[in-house]
């Protein structure tokens, strides 16, 4: 018989967020960001984190405004449609962070060469740019079948993938749909994963359909049920992106003091996930919930 | 013809990349103005064009109510296809894509784009966002189409650090570094468009929008531009062009006077 790996968020981020180590959060790109979790780790002062992911949107910069981390592994780090994010600008430019850069196709190369457990993978890509000067895991090769030039990506392992997804079961079994960017690459070549969910289903309704399964729930360490855990983001089936959130986020953290406050009020004094829905208020929610259905025809799995 | 009052700088750049687009084309989206290049294409000359999305979109129609990121929940209603990052640069990096669309913050006379270190990494002044998927657009599309503010800071020489690579050093650089194709076929400012010479890979001015003077344009490069002949000037956007971006950009987010992308 399974054993629930269900628990809280502090638990979860406590026993898999250790100091030092490796995170892969946010993996889906605007969709789908743990950032319920993501303040958890700034709430726990988890120190010296390496974040790893494509565009973080502004998770990354609120994780580096509250002092979680050491070094960035990513494509991009900025806030998707307002542009530069500003605890990351001071962060790189006064050299208090390190940087590996990557394009979103280098990194979902480590990832994939993480996940087949090999030492890398090869690109096209990259070839002429910089990378080279700002990412210690990319090289130069030489294809051993056709001489042609290559990229070598080297493979990265996270300690820890977080990821939010609709549904799971208490063992780790979840489904996840919509857009998917790097979720499995990231799940597969992590040690350890992290699921927050929506909700928290039966296992027959996950095993009802096993194409939408993330990752299988072995591989799984901890589940949390973290309704509207991936707010202001967008989850498919439950609730659209809060546009506003992001500029106002933009607006209020221009400057160390005013990240401060926004932390305040947005990660501090949130302990719990009823905190979080009752900081983001019954008219937000409303407004943000979704309004136009779209559901998918059945698929039979049966024999 | 409109006047200038009537339509924005954005909404005309916006016109101008849409035009970069034939029918039928597979198109890898990008955000703001390129998206709604894309969109507008779609909707009018190039119905058939296929847009992909790096998140793992790939859409055959256009979505059902606006949106601001690739990722708002109208940008997966009924998609072609929603699947995988690697998916997305699989069909990039076999060939697939014939023309992509990038942001930029400095640029050189071979359309090399910095969107990473101003000052360059080692004493880094600016730290701007990074790549993205704009590396591997400018490696593995067909071509690529710079999308970009034109001001003397960001129109240098030689950029800084090389982001997404252009032509580099010119004529040839693209294939003895290994790149298997492309490279830009335009630069959409906010002063002009522009192209590159089939031999040197310079960068070429090719029109002036109304209302801006070549001398403006060499007062706000840092290099010695060359001038096609003749010099035209760009197309302002058609009232019909106009009506299309205020649907996909209702509330004037990326295109309005004041916009995000005007100021």
């Amino acid at each position: 018989m399974s054993v629930s790996k269900l628990t809280t968020l502090s638990e979860g981020i406590d026993r898999l967020v250790s100091d030092g180590s490796s995170v892969a959060i946010g993996m889906a790109q605007e969709t789908l960001i743990p950032f319920f979790a993501g303040h958890e780790i700034i709430r726990r002062k988890k120190r010296n984190l390496t974040l790893i992911g494509p565009i973080s949107d502004i998770l990354f910069d609120q994780l580096i405004g509250g002092n979680c981390v050491e070094q960035i592994c990513a494509g991009w780090v900025g806030n998707v449609i307002t542009g530069s994010c500003y605890n990351f600008r001071r962060a790189v430019e006064n050299k208090s962070l390190k940087m590996e850069d990557h394009s979103n196709l280098t990194l979902t190369m480590a990832l994939f060469a993480g996940a087949m457990g090999v030492p890398f993978m090869p690109t096209r890509t990259a070839l002429g740019s910089d990378l080279y000067q700002t990412n210690s895991g990319l090289k130069i090769m030489s294809c051993p079948f056709t001489g042609e030039t290559l990229t070598a990506v080297s493979a990265i392992r996270p300690d820890t993938a977080i990821i939010h997804v609709q549904r799971s079961d208490p063992y780790g079994n979840a489904h996840i749909w919509g857009n998917l960017a790097i979720v499995k690459e990231a799940c597969m070549a992590s040690r350890n994963i992290l699921i927050t969910a929506e909700e928290i289903v039966d296992s027959e309704i996950i095993s009802s359909d096993p194409n939408r399964v993330a990752v299988p729930g072995f591989k799984v360490s901890a589940v949390v049920h973290a309704p509207w855990g991936a707010y202001p983001s967008p989850v498919p089936g439950y609730y659209n992106r809060d546009h506003q959130a992001f500029i106002d986020y933009r607006n209020k953290s221009k400057t160390d003091t005013d990240f401060k406050k926004w932390q305040a009020i947005w990660v501090d004094s949130v302990p719990d996930s009823d905190a979080y829905m009752a900081r983001i208020g019954i008219e937000r929610m409303t407004a943000l919930s979704i309004t136009h259905h779209v559901v998918s025809a059945s698929a039979d799995f049966g024999y | 013809m409109l006047p200038q009052s009537e339509y924005t700088l954005s909404q005309l750049m916006v016109a101008a990349a849409s035009r970069e687009i034939n029918d039928k084309e597979v198109v890898f989206v990008g955000m703001r103005l390129p998206m709604l290049g894309f969109l507008l294409a779609k909707s009018t000359h190039a119905t058939e064009s296929i847009g992909i999305y790096e998140l793992g979109v790939v859409r055959d129609r256009l979505s059902p109510e606006p949106v601001l990121t690739m990722g708002d929940l109208p940008n997966l209603t009924h998609a072609q296809w929603l699947a995988n990052t690697a998916d997305m640069m699989g069909l990039l990096q076999q060939g697939l894509v014939d023309v992509s669309f990038i942001g930029g913050a400095q640029v050189d006379r071979f359309g090399n784009l910095n969107t990473s270190y101003i000052g360059g990494y080692e004493s880094v002044k600016i730290r701007l966002p990074g790549s993205g998927g704009a590396c591997d657009l400018s490696c593995l599309a067909k071509r690529h189409i710079i999308i970009m503010s034109h001001e003397k800071r960001r129109f240098v020489e030689r950029v800084d650090y090389i982001t997404s690579p252009g032509y580099g050093e010119g004529f040839e650089w693209r294939t003895r570094t290994g790149l298997p194709r492309g490279g830009p076929s335009a630069v959409i400012t906010t002063l002009g468009v522009f192209r590159f010479d089939p031999q040197s890979k310079e960068m070429i001015l090719q029109s002036i929008h109304p209302g801006v003077t070549e001398e403006q344009v060499m007062a706000n490069t840092g290099w010695n531009l060359k001038t096609a002949s003749p010099l035209f000037q760009t197309p302002i956007p058609t009232e019909k062009e106009l009506a299309m971006i205020k649907k996909f950009d209702p509330s004037g987010y990326w295109t309005g006077p004041g916009s995000a992308t005007e100021s």
